[in-house]
């Protein structure tokens, strides 16, 4: 009953906290699946970029992200809030993504490639018409997933003023107030939750 | 048996070495073939056949020798156009899953940018001649045909752009007995009828024999004969290929036996 009582006051802050999340995670996703696209792109052209630009990401996802969230801070352009944010979560999605995209792509049947090949298809053809349809649920996965953990992590970027609904656990935190953490909580995993189902359905009509 | 005497293909010394290997894949390929001949290269797995083949549309390249098609250097040309000139044919993998049947034949003339009626058209014309209904096969997908039905689309569309030359790699592989004897008539109907030149690969001795004006046989990278079917039978050129005959003889032993 509380918890109402608290969103009826308090509508506008948590309304302002859900667009301020969902904005900040659409554009990353955008700009993650852009850049995983173009490096995939370029690991199909050079296979030791592929693994090396995978390996590489992989350190970086292991970075915890509120150590990641700082040292980016002092980079030229960045500073506090939401640019240095965004950065942030691209530079995660990117070992997500990457390991999606290019084990999907070369994940498909060599003979298949090769017909295509033998058929008088560029490499880029290749690339774009048969390796990309043929792994698009491995791209799927890897979109799904960028998703889910960008939501999640965009919530210790409030940590460095990104705003989102990060900033209700915080305040929350330092305010001792319960209704909301708890609403932050809610907002996170319902967004998720939602996120996912809609992704879900995407991906059931792209594949017929 | 000879048709023309415009040669169609032409291997001058060709080799071919893969990385790692300490065998030649093919070594000093030297043969001409003419313009309409139905050409099968008989062998057993790792003969060299399906990179000699292969090497015919610059799937790979020779380490050394020359490949001519039509008195032209492939080595000249760029890869990509060399290949959409050839009709490519292999086991029926090669059809796209993703794409229906009319997609699948319709890939070259779309990368020739043919217009869309023509294409349209073509299609259902190249269907009608490997003998299946258009109407009924046009929008399905390559996983809702039988193997027998999937390898006449594949015919169809190496067929699609009525190239000179047509390579084909075991397209029969993985067909059953009945079927393949079918498609192995059927495809020597369609030879006849179009004045274009085959190179089809195969293992079975019964199939490079019944199918081909010339047959190439070859063993551990080197063509051992090249002759028409009869004088293989009647001059075996060495003992690989008088074993591959006896091997054959041993089977029908086998039937009359059991018969």
């Amino acid at each position: 009953m509380e918890l109402i009582q608290f969103a009826q006051r308090n509508y506008s802050i948590l309304l302002r906290a859900l667009s301020e999340h969902v904005q900040m995670v659409l554009i990353a996703l955008i700009l993650s699946v852009a850049l995983a696209g173009m490096l995939t792109i370029l690991a199909m052209f050079f296979k030791p970029i592929g693994k090396f630009l995978i390996y590489l990401s992989s350190i970086i996802y292991s970075i915890p992200s509120i150590a990641l969230f700082a040292l980016m801070i002092p980079l030229p352009g960045l500073g506090l809030g939401r640019a240095t944010a965004i950065t942030v979560l691209v530079l995660y999605n990117q070992f997500i993504l990457l390991r999606n995209f290019i084990t999907g792509l070369n994940g498909v049947d060599h003979a298949i490639i090769e017909a295509a090949a033998g058929m008088g298809m560029k490499p880029t053809q290749i690339i774009l018409k048969v390796r990309v349809p043929l792994s698009i649920k491995s791209i799927f996965v890897g979109i799904r997933l960028a998703l889910i953990s960008t939501i999640a992590i965009a919530i210790i970027a409030s940590f460095i003023g990104a705003g989102g609904i990060g900033l209700l656990v915080t305040i929350g935190l330092e305010t001792n107030n319960n209704n909301r953490i708890i609403w932050g909580v809610i907002l996170s995993v319902g967004l998720g939750i939602v996120a996912n189902a809609i992704l879900v359905f995407i991906e059931k009509r792209i594949k017929r | 048996m000879i048709e023309s005497s415009i040669v169609a293909i032409e291997y001058k010394n060709v080799y071919k070495k893969f990385e790692g290997a300490n065998y030649n894949a093919v070594s000093d390929v030297n043969l001409s073939i003419y313009e309409g001949e139905f050409i099968t290269i008989l062998g057993s797995s790792g003969s060299g056949k399906t990179t000699l083949l292969k090497m015919t549309n610059r799937l790979y390249d020779p380490d050394a020798g020359d490949i001519i098609l039509f008195g032209e250097n492939i080595r000249d040309v760029d890869a990509v156009l060399v290949r959409r000139r050839i009709g490519y044919a292999i086991q029926q993998v090669g059809l796209l899953p993703h794409m229906t049947i009319a997609q699948n034949i319709a890939i070259v003339p779309k990368l020739l940018k043919w217009d869309k009626e023509r294409i349209d058209n073509r299609v259902r014309e190249l269907l009608t001649l490997v003998g299946l209904d258009s109407d009924e096969f046009l929008k399905r997908y390559p996983h809702q045909l039988s193997g027998g039905q999937q390898q006449r689309v594949g015919l169809a569309r190496a067929l699609a752009v009525d190239p000179k030359i047509m390579l084909l790699d075991e397209p029969f592989g993985a067909i059953d007995a009945i079927n393949r004897l079918h498609l192995q008539d059927e495809l020597k109907r369609l030879h006849s009828g179009l004045k274009k030149t085959f190179l089809f690969v195969t293992h079975d001795i019964n199939e490079a024999l019944k199918l081909g004006t010339r047959v190439i046989i070859m063993n551990e990278g080197q063509v051992c004969q090249f002759d028409t079917p009869k004088n293989i039978i009647k001059n075996p050129a060495d003992g690989f290929v008088k074993a591959l005959i006896n091997s054959h003889r041993e089977q029908e032993k086998l039937w009359e036996g059991l018969i």
